[in-house]
Order: C-alpha cells, then structure tokens, then sequence
C-alpha cells in the first residue's frame, strides 16, 4: 500500500473512525491484561503455565480452540476471498472444517491420554528421547514460526488500512506493539491466561459475525437466492460467480495447486502444535472429545456466516470498491459493516470500529496462543529433555519458557517487520502443509503402528519439513511472480503454490522406509504403554 | 460440561509397570477396546476423506455439473459445498455417540482395574 489514496478507508472515512476504533480496541486489550494478571497470579507450577492446570470445562476449551483456529486469515481471508472471487473462496472453509475429524477420530483423545504439555511428549513416548524431541521441537518452531509471521504481517496490513497508518514506521510499531501485548499475554498468564484470551475473542469474534450475517440477510428479507442472485450480478461475473474455477479453474497447474492446498487443509489442522496443546488443558480424554465437538459446531458455524458475509460483501459494495482496500480483499467485512450501517452515519462508524477491534483482537490472541506453543516445545523438549537431559527443575524449565517467550516474540516482531508488506496467504497454507507432513505422519505411526522406529520417526518428520519447505522456497509464493515474495527474482521451479501433494506423501514414506531400514527394533515395552494409555487413560497426567 | 468427570487430582494415581502394560496389551479386554476404535475410526477415515477429495475434484473438473441450477439462484456446487458441513456434523455426532456406547466403559474397566491394582 505505498499510494495511500489507493485505501478508501485510509483516505476517508478511516481518520473519522479511528478515534472510536483505538477506544475499543484499548478496552479489549486493557481487559484482556487484567485477566492475564489474574491468571498469573494462579500459575504455580508446570501444570498451570503449559496446560492452564488442566481444569477448563469441555466447553470452555472448545471455545478456546474456535478462538485459536479462527485466526484473521479465517474472518477477513475467507470473507474476503468470497466477496472477490465468489464460490472458490467457500472451498477454503470446507477444508478447514473437514479437517477437524482427523483430529477427533484419531488425535485428540490419544494425545490427551499419553502426553503431557507439548506435542513432541506423544512423538518422542516410545523412541529414542533426545534426537526425537530436537525433531519434534524443530517442526513445532518453524510452523509456529510460519503461522504466527503471517499474523504479524496480517496486523500490519490491517491497521494501516483500518487506521490510515500509512508509514513503515507506523506499521512497524504496530507489529512491535502486537508482539509486546503476546510476550506480556504468555510470560505472565501462561496457557491459563491465554486461554481466557480466546475465550474472550470467540465470543466477540461470533458476536460480531452474527450481527453482521443478521443484518445482510434481514437485507435479503432472508432470501438467500436473492442474496446470491445480488452478488453475482454485482460482481460483474454473472452465475460464474457461484460457481467453482474463478480462482482455480483458469489452467491445469491452478487446478493441481487446488488440490494440493485441499490436500494440505484437511490433513494439516491434526498436526498443528498451537492446536494440539489445547487438549491437555481439560481433565480428561472425555473432554478433549466433547471440546473438538464444541469447536466443529462453533467453527462450522462461524465459516457459514462467512460465507454470508462474503456474498453480502459481493452483493452491497462494487468490486472496485473492496479491491482498493485491498487487493486480496481482506478489508471486505470491515468494509461491509461500514456499509450496512450507512456509509454516512453514526452507526456505519460504530459498526466498522467494532468489527475492526474485533479483527485486531482476534489477531492478538492468535499470536499468544502460537506463541505459547513455541516457547512450551522449546522449553520442555528441546531445553528439558535434550540440554538438560531431563534433568531440569520445574523452576528451571519455567524460566527457560519465559525467556523462549520473550526470544520468540522477539524474532517475529523482527520477522513481522521485514514481512510487512508481503504476500501472507501463502504462509498460512504453508504452515498446514509443513504440519500435514512433518507432523502427522509421527504423530499417526507412533500410536498407531506398531513396528514404528526412531529412525522413521526422523527420517519422516526432517523429510517432511525440508520437503515442504524446500519446495515454497521455490514456488512462486518465493520468486518469479509479481505477487511473490521477491517480485524481482526468479529462481522458482516448482509450479505450485502450496506443496502438499508432494510433501505430505513423502512425509508418510519417509516414515515407512526409516522403519524398515533401520537396523533397531521398536520397544515393545514402550508401545505396550503408549497403546494401552492412548485407549485407556491409565497413568494420564 | 465436565460435570460428569471428576476433576484430576495432582497426586497420581498408581502407575502400572511395562510388564503391566505389555500384559494388558495382550489381553483379549484390550483386543477388544482397540478392534472396536479401529474399525470404527480407520473406514470413517478413509471414507471423509474420499468424499471431501470426490468434492475438491467435481470443483475443479467438473464445471457445468457443479453450475446447475437447482432453485433460484441455488446451484449443486452449494449444495454440495453445505452437505461437506453437514456430513462433518453428522459424523462427529456418530463417533462421539460410538465412543459414549461402545469404547468408554471398556476404557474405564480397563483403566480402573489397572490403576487399582496394588
């Protein structure tokens, strides 16, 4: 956004709103602190900081999981994505939903029974401690990492849109003051706190999106056919617009990168770190069941008021309009809400600053809650377990949580600076591709298979990781394109966008050929424990 | 929500030797539990994730199908968009109602035996 007339909203109306946006905002923040410090207080030991003293009802975590998925990508992505390209941004939310039943047939539960704060306490259970859980500590930093930078870039995208904050040095201290406000969230409130964070969101974050749908389809006197009929032929695009191929439809290549992004949606959401850790904090694997239920009924019901969101936006405001926002879009709901109200009147302003907060508060606790699963694998896996091989004490591993929080923060204020002005879509799906195949195939063949080794452990979970890495870093999301990341390099040679359909079956047979290559047999002993306790829950902390 | 489970106490409950484990690993009570989430859970599996892949591919190369108009301006590629929802639902409902019947009282039997056992 370097022309700053270019954003309607900067220009006009947003210097207006951003009195009323900024109060609201502060309040939702200054709220949110004292409920940090009010957790804070509670967090004694290690129980308390990783897994919030595993004592919040099935309910509440399954509120707190809808408030960890539903990130900005989900409300103002998704939204925005239908507004522009109709029926091809609804395929994102059926992956994203579909996807929650790998975790609650085959993850949930069994994580819950045999780990204990991190993701990398399943994968490492039945191998050998220390290389596993450097692999297992690894791939959660660096999805994390991948997840929380696009958030980071995402906040900076949004207030200089939402605010007219135009300048790079207005745009960099709203990443540092994100990145302060997670820091502050982790190391004082630990999971207790940052849990409560998400409760919050998702009530504001519903709330927000049920107003919204309420009064486009009170629009459409609740005639959805209408409401459709509207946004196709407002778009320009006639019934193509209802219809899938505007966005992926155009060559073959678009349509194999559509498949490997479906792929990497609907088996990334089980494998991802900031997800998993979620299930320690109720008591049982009983509620760990009923929370996944929670969150697919609240996110299923989330991506459908997406959805009339989206083609509300298509429907009420000209293309042109949404587009010089934001190219992507990503302004359409905001945009929306403006509408809705009245573009010229009090309850327009009102409408747009409490969807804007809404916005910065759902990134805010999107990048607390990732954080926390960065800093809690550092800690416990990699300082713990391998640096001091298991011999730290709870004091000691506390600490070295804290100062991970205030490095990680650190890096991604860094990281969320430099990333200010890309392409962030890409780094999203990049993140589920990364944890479909470096993190689900261990997580899978750990619980499930029996001859499953250390050596197909690393080979799977380092296979997967510098697959699907190594490929972005030579697709187009990189170079060679005028929406990459460095425009104006070209070493890209990979065609596709998202590398999934390659990664994640060479993540799985990495895992295979590492078993049986390897010259070490399984610990019966140890897989006796792991299936028995993953079933059961004896012996679960 | 969690009325029904007694919260944990921070004291452990005994924990069974390796000895243990691999006995009850071999028992037929445990053969039982996991024939009984496994063939549950693994054809389900399979099963969404074709009928998810069968979508994603009518999408892509399936273009007039998915534009017929069913009423107004409802086409099939919504429809079917809507029955991916529904079809989520509908199976996170008959696996929990799957693992309240079928797995949980095999689970607690198995789990309070074990850990009661000094």
């Amino acid at each position: 956004m370097s022309i700053a007339q270019q954003t309607v909203l900067a220009a006009g109306e947003a210097s207006e709103h951003r009195t009323l946006i900024i109060t609201l905002f502060s309040v939702f923040v200054a709220a949110t602190l004292v409920i940090t410090i009010w957790a804070g207080r509670q967090t004694k030991d290690a129980a308390d900081f990783y897994a919030g003293g595993r004592q919040f009802t099935a309910f509440q975590n399954g509120l707190a999981v809808s408030g960890d998925y539903m990130s900005a990508a989900s409300f103002l992505g998704i939204a925005g994505a239908i507004s522009l390209a109709g029926y091809d941004g609804f395929l994102y939310s059926i992956g994203f939903l579909v996807a929650w039943l790998v975790a609650l047939l085959l993850v949930a539960e069994p994580l819950r029974n045999s780990g204990r704060y991190t993701m990398g306490d399943v994968l490492a259970y039945r191998m050998r401690q220390r290389p596993v859980r450097t692999a297992a500590g690894t791939s959660t930093i660096v999805v994390s990492i991948f997840y929380l930078l696009a958030q980071m870039a995402g906040a900076g995208v949004l207030v200089s849109l939402l605010l007219g904050i135009t300048s790079d040095a207005g745009k960099i201290g709203i990443v540092a003051l994100v990145g302060v406000l997670m820091i502050v969230y982790v190391t004082i409130g630990g999971m207790k706190g940052t849990t409560w964070v998400q409760m919050v969101k998702a009530v504001l974050l519903i709330a927000g999106a049920l107003l919204l749908t309420f009064l486009v389809l009170l629009k459409f006197n609740f005639n959805i056919s209408d409401l459709l009929g509207k946004a196709a032929d407002n778009s320009g695009k006639g019934s193509a617009f209802l219809e899938p191929g505007l966005k992926y439809g155009l060559t073959s290549t678009s349509k194999l990168d559509f498949i490997s992004l479906g792929i990497a949606l609907v088996l990334g959401t089980a494998g991802l770190p900031h997800i998993l850790i979620r299930f320690y904090t109720v008591p049982t694997a009983k509620a760990a069941r009923k929370s996944v239920n929670w969150a697919i009924g609240l996110i299923g019901a989330f991506y459908l008021m997406t959805l009339a969101l989206g083609f509300g936006a298509a429907a009420l405001i000209k293309p042109d309009e949404i587009i010089a926002s934001n190219k992507a879009g990503n302004t359409a709901a905001p945009l929306l809400a403006l509408h809705l109200g009245g573009v010229d009147s009090n309850w327009g302003a009102i409408l747009l600053a409490s969807i804007s907060a809404v916005a910065f508060a759902t990134i805010l606790a999107v990048v607390a809650g990732l954080t926390l699963a960065s800093s809690s694998s550092f800690a416990h896996d990699i300082y713990a377990n391998v640096i001091k091989k298991g011999e730290a004490t709870e004091k000691q591993e506390l600490r070295a949580a804290r100062w991970a929080t205030v490095a990680i923060g650190a890096v991604s204020i860094c990281l969320g600076a430099l990333a200010r002005d890309l392409n962030v879509a890409g780094l999203v799906a990049l993140a589920f591709a990364v944890a479909a195949s470096a993190n689900l195939p261990t997580i899978l063949y750990s619980l499930f298979w029996k001859r499953f080794t250390t050596q197909g452990a690393l080979w799977s979970i380092y296979g997967g990781l510098v697959t699907a890495v190594g490929l972005v870093l030579f697709s187009p999301v990189v170079s060679g394109k005028e929406t990459s990341m460095f425009p104006d390099a070209d070493f890209h040679w990979f065609p596709l966008e998202n590398p999934g359909i390659i990664s994640i079956p060479v993540g799985f047979l990495l895992g295979i050929l590492g078993t049986y290559l390897s010259k070490e047999e399984p610990d019966k002993g140890k897989y006796a424990e792991l299936e028995v306790r993953s079933l059961t829950g004896t012996g679960a902390h | 929500m969690a009325t029904e489970t007694p919260p944990p106490s921070k004291t452990q409950a005994r924990l069974p030797s390796t000895e243990e484990f691999v006995a009850e690993q071999e028992s037929a009570e445990f053969g039982e539990l996991r024939r009984s989430h496994r063939s549950f859970a693994f054809p389900l599996t399979v099963g969404f994730i074709a009928w998810y892949l069968l979508y994603v591919l009518l999408s892509n190369f399936a273009d007039d199908f998915m534009g017929t108009k069913l009423f107004g301006n409802i086409n099939v590629a919504l429809v079917l968009g809507l029955a991916q929802f529904l079809t989520t639902f509908l199976i996170a409902w008959w696996y929990s109602r799957h693992a309240a019947t079928k797995l949980d009282p095999k689970a607690e039997a198995i789990k309070s035996r074990m850990e009661g056992d000094a």
